[in-house]
């Protein structure tokens, strides 16, 4: 194969809004030699998405490509007819999306649909594709993976669906792949293998590949060079080292250092000594028959980060359901400020319901869209104070005020406010109840890192002008090392580990806090080939 | 001109203007009529003249007359029974939504059981029971009209009470009643709106046909679906009585199926051009 050639060319481009013609993306030049991967970074909005579709020849409902050209093996996209698009989709060109369970059709099992793509465009007999699909499923180390063909999309995991998608994309031998933040909606131990198989796959068959995401740590792993984007528009390209090391734009520095070293300090330092205000005994919990919490304690002290990590089903999320009243536990008792906490919801007093808030991981639909955040924040303040109409007002620009939101935001509805200032009303919400205890379920993770990072600082130092009580609820080790004074962690619905944060990220830890831990991508282009020589050197060991 | 912040298109237009229509004549009829609604100034039947418009029915009364005066009847009485089927089905299928667990159960099956028999039977049964009063009209149309206003709501309901503003609603200790009122109403109002005028199409066109089997709007009232039963015989003489009735009874439908039409069109685009359209 010839590595000076270009398989995928694009200059200039530009898209636009269909109606009102605002610019999404702007003056837009992206080269792909053959077996190249190209990471494109950037917050949410950055435009990285809508490239990656572009570079099909495709855009979204309501987006139009104005300009520009987009060459795949030098053809230029944008000139075929459809049945031109057709023909260069899916097998010079093939994308993966970001949530693989939404992407697979539930009611055909994943063979049919990793095989469709060769057989609609008559390159392979369905013998020839079902062979070349289980090949796929084995070098994507999936299951059984003869027999993996076989099952329909429900029966297999988040992980396993990523992969059989990837198997998918690589149907009919592209020359590239798009991948759309292949890994973001994956726990981090889940993530890690799927990394390590999609830069296997990729070197294997020598694939040029765009890899979206908007964490550098993950891109620094498989990508050859970084295009950060911002607004549609191009901040910087580099290769990898160069632009980890020395990112010559602001932006980009900013965010290195979001992610590097800087950011892992600990913003928290003693241990709180205070009374303990709450304390959950023995808990179990379940759904149905089905039990997903057992025997958990734990206790928060007044002033306290409490962070409860694990990944998705351990249970962390229920705990949180069980402390706010709306999941009865099964067995097992909660104190709260020395007194027994009725388990469900309907027998808690209104101050009870007061004192314990919940910011949820999702502002978007955490917030009514039909309400004003005058309403919104405004009415906690007269349900629990039954303050009058002046006074809601004055109360709800103290709090706007106090989550660093201008007083004009008080007319406005969600759909004018970004991400950030969202979860911004939701903890005014919170606050508006003046509680003694917010449990904060992943309050960042659905932020772009830059404004997580902000939303960071303002919890820590709510808590110390309000001497809160934070239960953190993530999956990001990053944020519990940072503003958690004692951390949980959490598998299968039993505590593995509890105690001072520090004490836990120092060890001896438990294999599966290690396994947690060392599964967190670091902001180094060889980390990821570090874990594997490691497990190699582990697996010639044992 | 936007209208709910969207610009509708001709047809939603020519709907619009029908419905106007069809109100003003239904509010100011009397003022506008020629002629009292039971007064005799023809013949059986006659034709169109500069006298009387569309000519004569039955018994010599003006056909115009009893057009407008008919109107306000059927418009009348529809629109008060899809109010009333409008706020049992809506109370009724939240409260369900919000409260689930036997409550929900309990007013599901028996509402199933209702859905079960139908309608026009149901309705027939009633009346004859009952004897046909405009108010038992609108009622017993209301409540039968009601369970298929239910089974809507519920599935609204159930899509946003699952919602997490809604959760923090009922763990801010939030009555139902104003969960119902303030979280979830605002939020299922778009398809409500446009579920409205196809239930009133439907209760309007309903009505026509009781009174079209003599058990709807009792004379001496004008109503449209009354007068194309009282005039059908006319159809065997080759005149046109019936049809002006018939007529204005397929205009309004069409009208506000123009409209609603339009108000689904916008529903159904996704969430991100909605804003931009």
């Amino acid at each position: 194969m010839n590595d000076g050639k270009y398989v995928l060319r694009i200059n200039n481009l530009r898209l636009e809004a269909a109606i009102g013609g605002a610019v999404i993306v702007d003056s837009i030049d992206l080269n792909l030699r053959a077996g190249e991967v190209l990471g494109l970074i950037g917050e949410s909005g950055a435009g990285k998405s809508t490239i990656g579709l572009a570079s099909m020849g495709y855009a979204r409902a309501g987006v139009h490509i104005a300009g520009g050209s987009i060459e795949v093996d030098g053809v230029e996209v944008r000139a075929l007819d459809a049945d031109g698009r057709r023909n260069v989709r899916g097998r010079r060109i093939a994308y993966v999306a970001q949530s693989a369970s939404a992407a697979f059709n539930p009611a055909h099992t994943i063979m049919d649909q990793v095989c469709e793509a060769p057989l609609i465009h008559g390159l392979m007999t369905r013998t020839e594709a079902q062979a070349w699909a289980r090949h796929l499923f084995k070098s994507l180390d999936l299951p059984e993976p003869e027999t993996f063909g076989a099952r329909y999309p429900h029966q297999a995991s988040g992980g396993q669906l990523q992969r059989a998608m990837a198997a998918m994309a690589m149907s009919c031998r592209p020359a590239i792949l798009v991948l759309d933040e292949p890994t973001t909606a994956l726990d981090v131990t889940t993530q890690i293998e799927v990394l390590i198989l999609l830069k296997s796959l990729i070197r294997e068959y020598k694939t040029a590949a765009l890899y979206i995401t908007h964490d550098l740590a993950v891109v620094a792993q498989v990508a050859d060079r970084i295009k950060v984007l911002r607004h549609g528009k191009e901040v910087e390209e580099g290769l990898v080292d160069a632009v980890l090391q020395a990112p010559t734009q602001d932006y980009t520095s900013k965010l290195v250092a979001v992610r590097g070293a800087a950011a892992h300090e600990r913003a928290v330092q003693s241990t709180v000594k205070s009374d303990t205000i709450l304390k959950i005994e023995h808990v179990d919990a379940s759904y149905g028959t089905f039990k997903v919490v057992s025997d958990v304690s734990l206790d928060v002290r007044r002033g306290e980060t409490v962070a409860v990590v694990g990944e998705s089903g351990s249970g962390k999320s229920t705990l949180a359901r069980i402390v706010t009243g709306l999941l009865p536990p099964t067995a097992g008792t909660i104190t709260f400020k020395g007194q027994a906490l009725p388990k469900a919801l309907k027998d808690r007093s209104k101050v009870l319901k007061r004192t314990i808030q919940l910011v949820y991981q999702i502002p978007d639909v955490a917030l009514n869209p039909r309400h004003t955040l005058r309403e919104t924040i405004g009415r906690p303040v007269s349900f629990y104070f039954g303050l009058g109409s002046a006074e809601v007002t004055r109360r709800t620009q103290e709090l706007l005020e106090l989550v660093e939101l201008p007083q004009a935001f008080m007319t406005r509805r969600p759909s004018e406010l970004s991400g950030g200032q969202k979860q911004r009303v939701c903890i005014a919400r919170a606050l508006a109840a003046k509680p003694d205890l917010i449990i904060l379920d992943e309050p960042t993770s659905a932020l772009d890192p830059l404004v997580a990072e902000e939303i960071l600082k303002l919890l820590r130092r709510l808590q110390d002008e309000l001497s809160l009580s934070y239960v953190l609820i993530t999956h990001d080790l990053d944020v519990v090392h940072r503003i958690a004074h004692r951390t949980a962690v959490m598998l299968k619905g039993s505590l593995v580990a509890f105690g001072e944060t520090d004490r836990i990220f120092q060890g001896p830890y438990h294999p599966y806090t290690e396994k947690l831990i060392t599964a967190v991508p670091v902001m180094r282009s060889d980390w990821l080939d570090g874990v594997l020589a490691k497990r190699a050197a582990a697996h010639l060991g044992a | 001109m936007k209208i709910f912040g969207h610009k509708p298109p001709l047809t939603a237009w020519i709907g619009l203007a029908i419905i106007a229509l069809n109100l003003f004549v239904a509010i100011f009829g009397p003022l506008m009529a020629p002629y009292s609604q039971s007064e005799s100034v023809g013949g059986t039947w006659d034709v169109s003249s500069i006298k009387m418009w569309l000519g004569a029915d039955q018994i010599g009364r003006d056909m115009l007359t009893r057009l407008i005066y008919g109107a306000r009847m059927t418009i009348g009485v529809a629109l008060a029974t899809t109010i009333i089927s409008f706020s049992i089905g809506i109370t009724l299928g939240f409260s369900a939504a919000v409260l689930g667990g036997w409550v929900d159960t309990l007013i599901s099956r028996l509402v199933d059981v209702i859905l079960s028999i139908p309608l026009l039977i149901l309705a027939l049964i009633i009346l004859g029971v009952f004897g046909s009063s405009i108010p038992v009209l609108i009622l017993t149309i209301a409540v039968l009209d009601s369970t298929r206003v239910f089974r809507l709501a519920r599935a609204l309901g159930m899509n946003l009470t699952v919602l997490e503003y809604v959760e923090a609603a009922r763990l801010r200790g939030e009555r139902t009643w104003w969960i119902i009122r303030r979280e979830i109403l605002p939020n299922a109002s778009a398809p409500l709106v446009s579920e409205f005028g196809l239930r009133f199409c439907f209760n309007f066109l309903f009505i026509a046909a009781l009174s079209f089997l003599g058990l709807g709007i009792q004379p001496p009232f004008a109503d449209w679906g009354g007068m194309v039963r009282e005039n059908s015989a006319a159809i065997n003489f080759g005149l046109l009585a019936p049809i002006w009735p018939a007529m204005a009874i397929s205009v309004l439908t069409v009208g506000v199926n123009l409209v609603v039409d339009w108000l689904l069109s916008i529903e159904a685009r996704p969430a991100g051009v909605q804003a931009e359209l």
